[in-house]
């Protein structure tokens, strides 16, 4: 495999509700302090994942582009999912070895629709869908599955929005209170950007996050074909990234609800000495499309400032944690 | 620079989206619409509910072999909705749920109406609502209803019952505002109301005496249930030692709060007018304090 790095990661400061700003007024400061931080302009190949539902508009990503300067054309990839799995493909695509460098970015404004029935409209058109099935009700149909305790969920909302406050960029919410439990994320609007380089451009930088391994695995759509106390997806995805190889300093996870946490320690394999989600993690701050890819960069981010020296970043997308990505970083090669 | 300009903006496919079903879907929606509920079997002879084209584990093709499931089936994991949004299948509060259908290997998703959230648990035996209107739809089941395990027998017959011989003697008593009891020899006791044996020795009761309306409570009841009987909640029913009887009767205690009713209190019946007496124990309204110092009562 070809070595590839974090060189540079940004995110907005995340709103809990809508600033009046456009999806590319959004994304236009992110992009600009990366390309700040890398020191590159251009990018061999550049990746985006959002989601036309949240805005309600078709092709919506392709104005996101106009934040970009993509004249001349540029090589340019989007996916319909979160931009971790964006950064998967610009992963892949640094593979081939003919480009040095790729820029990766996703946003989302939830704050402009019902977030939990836009995500009925994910789910499958004969089966699901025509239930109204909402995020909620099945990420309660998972909670169940699980049986967890409930004082332990609210001890990890109570650790996540404490953290939270102390994250610039995370919303700033109180402690957890029975009206305002927390163990939901909260609805977000926000952006954010990571900038990988390979080749010749790794000895440009002082200090890098390497991805090491990043692997996603995914499950069958329909939730009754699943065993939702459980993750195989994530537990083979960690496995095929080396989650297990070496000690986990941090592990920043793509918990949109709190009882996720606890099955995805599990599937992770993580030691019990692992920071979770220092950062507060989403139930801190949800910028649907850029939570999974604020992940990589927050992992990436404790690298690159040297507070750790190895991190677990993981993304999902899908009812009850159906896809999962999980990447290894390391300040070594 | 906050702004106030916002729009309201819709996306829909207005009369709905098209879309086909695919051979094994459309059997399932098909099936459905006659109100059965099928699954498909895999390779490995498993029966998926509702059935997929290919097998989730193996990635292989489903068989052509479609087996009829259920109705019913039994609730694996559920989560209550307590505030329905518009687009559930219920406007009243309602479970989602796992349902592993009798014969399927996996679990269909679907709301049951339980009303409540403590008639819903694991374990619990469901069977499908259909609508009256099908037209191949997932929601061609309204919702899933648990399996009948309880009914309501009402029980209703009417008889002509009279009071006896003893009874009608003491009841003659009570029209004319007086307490019949009746001694026994051999036991020297007095038993109220009349009776014409001995429940002690069966020896035949030969003397009537007459007790007096006035007693004392030797034990009570507060009662917060309401009774035709009663005139009020709360009421008090006591068990009261008339004097001059050995047993006691029971009888309501009014004229004082109820919680002021104590054991030893002395009380006097309170009768209703002569004029409106008849030959029933209505004619005593209840027992009413005395205002006597309370009575010692034997251990």
């Amino acid at each position: 495999m070809r070595a590839v790095a974090v060189a540079a990661f940004a995110q907005t400061v995340h709103t809990g509700h809508d600033t009046g700003l456009s999806e590319p007024e959004l994304l236009l400061p992110v992009l600009a302090e990366v390309r700040a931080k890398s020191g590159l302009r251009a990018f061999g190949f550049t990746c985006s994942g959002s989601c036309d539902y949240l805005a309600g508009a078709p092709f919506s990503f392709v104005s996101a582009l106009d934040a970009l300067g993509a004249w001349p054309p540029i090589s340019e990839s989007h996916v319909e999912m979160d931009a971790a799995f964006a950064l998967y493909e610009a992963w892949v695509r640094l593979q081939h070895g003919d480009v040095d460098s790729a820029l990766v970015y996703g946003f989302g404004k939830s704050s402009l629709g019902d977030l939990r029935e836009i995500m009925t409209l994910q789910l499958d058109p004969y089966y699901l869908a025509p239930l109204g099935l909402d995020q909620l009700s099945y990420a309660g149909l998972q909670a169940a599955a699980l049986g967890a305790d409930r004082a332990e969920l609210d001890a990890i909302v109570r650790r996540c929005r404490a953290d939270g406050r102390r994250n610039p960029y995370a919303l700033d919410l109180p402690d957890p209170t029975e009206q305002d439990d927390g163990h939901a994320a909260p609805i977000t609007d926000g952006a954010a950007a990571v900038v990988l380089v390979a080749g010749d451009l790794l000895r440009e930088y002082p200090r890098l996050a390497y991805l090491t391994g990043i692997a996603h695995r995914i499950e069958p759509h329909y939730l009754g074909m699943r065993d939702l106390a459980r993750s195989p997806s994530a537990a083979d995805a960690a496995t095929a990234a080396g989650v297990g190889k070496g000690r986990v300093d941090v592990a920043e996870l793509h918990t949109q609800f709190s009882h996720e946490e606890l099955i995805l320690r599990e599937a992770l394999g993580l030691p019990p000495d692992t920071l979770i989600n220092p950062s507060g993690g989403p139930l801190a701050a949800n910028p649907v499309m850029a939570t999974g890819l604020i992940r990589v960069g927050e992992a990436a981010q404790r690298i690159l400032d040297g507070t750790a020296g190895r991190a677990v970043a993981h993304a999902t997308g899908g009812p009850c944690l159906q896809q999962n990505l999980v990447a290894v970083l390391s300040e070594e090669a | 620079m906050p702004s106030d300009l916002s729009a309201r903006h819709i996306l829909e496919f207005p009369g709905g989206y098209t879309r086909t079903t695919g051979p094994v879907i459309g059997r399932f929606l098909t099936e459905l619409r006659d109100g059965r509920i099928v699954g498909v079997r895999t390779a490995d002879g498993r029966t998926l509910v509702p059935p997929l084209e290919y097998d989730p584990h193996t990635g292989d093709p489903v068989t052509g072999e479609y087996v009829q499931v259920g109705p019913a089936g039994t609730v694996a994991e559920w989560t209550w909705v307590t505030a329905p949004r518009a687009a559930h299948p219920l406007d009243r509060p309602f479970a989602w749920a796992m349902i592993r259908l009798d014969g399927a290997d996996t679990a269909l998703v679907h709301a049951v109406d339980t009303g409540h959230p403590k008639a819903i648990r694991a374990g619990l035996r469901v069977w499908p609502r259909w609508r009256a209107e099908r037209v191949g739809q997932i929601t061609d089941i309204e919702c899933f209803v648990p399996e009948v395990t309880m009914i309501v027998s009402p029980v209703r017959t009417e008889y002509t019952v009279t009071p006896g011989r003893a009874l009608t003697r003491f009841l003659e008593g009570v029209r004319d505002g007086i307490l019949l009891g009746g001694r026994c020899a051999t036991c020297d006791k007095v038993y109220l109301p009349y009776r014409i044996s001995c429940p002690e020795c069966g020896s035949p009761i030969e003397e009537e005496r007459q007790v007096s309306d006035t007693g004392t409570v030797t034990t009570f009841a507060i009662n917060n249930l309401p009774d035709p009987r009663a005139p009020e909640v709360p009421f008090v029913s006591a068990y009261i030692l008339l004097d001059g009887a050995d047993t006691p009767m029971i009888a309501l205690v009014g004229g004082v709060p109820a919680h002021e009713v104590r054991q030893g209190m002395r009380v006097r019946a309170v009768w209703v007018p002569e004029a409106e007496r008849t030959l029933s124990m209505t004619n005593i309204t209840w027992f009413a304090p005395t205002g006597e110092p309370d009575a010692e009562l034997e251990a």
